[in-house]
């Protein structure tokens, strides 16, 4: 197996005294699908953050394509081609949905494709075409979702983290997304989906990564997981 | 109608010297109180080179705006980004010193004289249907709307604009779109004090003023942004204006009064301002 797109090695991560990843340590290899699931508060997010550049470890280290990114700000992270679709999408709301596409290709790489990249997330998501001169606040959940994800393709990524997207919606549009978020895959990009549904997240991963209480637990390949090895994992019996 | 006219001609230089205030407000959420200094800072810069060059006042803008916004850049990258990870109220103390500082440093430089900008067109008018128009209060008009026009353009049209939106949205989710929230702030300080030049011109062509007066400009600044919603610029256009009004209509002893009331009554009615979302 070529070399991982994405290493985490015993990554530390704290709020103030509290720690939130103890030590996370996992394998992304490129060009697919990798579930990142566990129980709320298990750290998950937090280690996305911190691979993503918004939160700082303590310890370890995080490398991208053979780089150092360890503890590297947000904005450099991105130029590198890693992006990050934020839980809770966290649109610009007071932007337009065209604009916070837009801001997508702030990244001076990505100014010269603006037009291809957007015209690439109208025909993935069309509903935001028809939407673009809206408000992002306006929209429904489903819809900020979409526009995050769009606004995370526009940077020209090679792999996005998605932080519990599916958290909130309603089921189609869930169904919806995540066949989205397969087609990407399908054109090369890497891919690693945050769950709390442990179910969904392990059908789409090809690879899986359990977390509990800030440590990673259990990896291995989807299909050769053991359901009762994953419920163990999971809620640490 | 002439008091209309007055009324709107005065309020568009109220929305240009609050215009810089509110986007400091709603971007870097910093209250600025060196803003009135900043204006002062500007007047005394096109007095001098005007004076001292023989030129239209207007001319020393191309001077005047890309120094003022280094000075912002350098003195939010350099001095107040670093003391607003401590919070937001020692930066409003920083700024209150600032303020201080610039104050007594320009009566040391220039004195406690009244100072004003000379242009030969100050008492021309213009006579349209019984309406007479100060040649000068509507070149100050012309160069207030243009700079608020030239400002939304900019932060609508341009990448650096976007980013300075979406800064002021989720400065998260700006960083993870490749944006330095830090280099952002130093640019919205930048131009923040690139208006405060423009507004200085305006204000030295129209009023007379001293070392001490930005305290004067300050005021005026806060009340169009608290009415028109901190750091909306079309807010901002019509409060300076709602302002302006209600200062001719009040007359020259009443008139800031009344604005003050409209300012009090604003502030129990929608205290989030006209424009605010």
């Amino acid at each position: 197996m070529s070399e991982p797109i994405l290493k985490v090695e015993g990554v530390q991560a704290k709020y103030g005294d509290f720690v939130a990843v103890e030590e996370a340590t996992l394998d992304v290899p490129q060009g697919i699908i990798v579930s990142v699931i566990g129980a709320n508060g298990a750290g998950k997010s937090t280690l996305m953050d911190t691979i993503a550049g918004v939160h700082k470890p303590t310890a370890g280290t995080i490398t991208f394509k053979g780089e150092d990114i360890t503890g590297m700000p947000a904005e450099k992270v991105v130029l590198r081609g890693l992006s990050l679709v934020p839980q809770g999408s966290r649109c610009f709301i007071r932007m337009t949905v065209e604009d916070n596409l837009v801001m997508g290709s702030y990244p001076k790489a990505a100014r010269a494709k603006v037009k291809d990249s957007l015209e690439r997330v109208y025909e993935l998501f069309p509903v935001l075409k028809e939407k673009r001169n809206d408000l992002s606040g306006s929209l429904s959940g489903g819809q900020r979702q979409m526009v995050a994800i769009g606004r995370a393709l526009m940077t020209n990524p090679e792999l996005v983290l998605f932080d519990e997207i599916s958290l909130g919606l309603a089921p189609t549009i869930i169904k919806d997304i995540y066949a989205r978020i397969k087609q990407i895959s399908g054109e090369g990009m890497t891919v690693v989906l945050v769950e709390q549904d442990t179910k969904r997240a392990i059908k789409t991963g090809e690879i899986s990564h359990v977390m509990l209480k800030g440590k990673v637990v259990l990896s291995g390949r989807s299909a050769e997981l053991g359901e009762e090895e994953i419920k163990k994992a999971y809620f640490g019996l | 109608m002439q008091i209309l006219i007055n009324g709107i001609l005065l309020g568009a230089i109220y929305a240009l010297l609050g215009v810089g205030m509110s986007m400091m407000f709603g971007i870097v959420k910093l209250t600025n109180l060196a803003h009135g200094e900043f204006i002062i800072m500007g007047a005394f810069g096109s007095t001098i080179l005007s004076s001292a060059l023989g030129i239209n006042p207007i001319l020393t803008l191309v001077v005047t705006v890309p120094v003022m916004f280094l000075l912002g850049m350098v003195l939010q990258s350099v001095l107040i980004n670093r003391v607003m990870l401590r919070g937001a109220e020692p930066a409003l103390l920083v700024t209150f010193g600032l303020s201080i500082i610039l104050k007594d440093a320009m009566l040391l430089l220039f004195t406690a004289d009244a100072q004003k900008i000379g242009v030969s067109y100050a008492t021309a008018s213009l006579n349209l249907g019984g309406i007479s128009i100060s040649v000068l209060n509507l070149v100050v008009f012309a160069i207030s709307l243009i700079t608020i026009l030239v400002l939304t353009l900019f932060l609508r049209k341009t990448y650096m604009g976007r980013a300075i939106r979406a800064t002021s949205d989720d400065t998260v989710a700006a960083s993870l779109m490749g944006v330095s929230v830090k280099k952002t702030y130093g640019v919205a300080m930048g131009i923040a004090m690139a208006t405060a030049a423009i507004a200085g011109l305006c204000v030295g062509m129209r009023w007379t003023f001293y070392p001490s007066s930005g305290g004067e400009y300050l005021l005026i600044a806060f009340g169009v942004v608290v009415i028109g919603g901190m750091g909306s610029i079309p807010g901002t256009l019509v409060a300076g204006l709602v302002f302006g009004l209600a200062q001719v209509i009040g007359g020259a002893n009443y008139g800031m009064f009344i604005s003050y009331i409209v300012l009090l009554v604003m502030l129990a009615v929608r205290p989030q301002g006209l424009f605010s979302k």
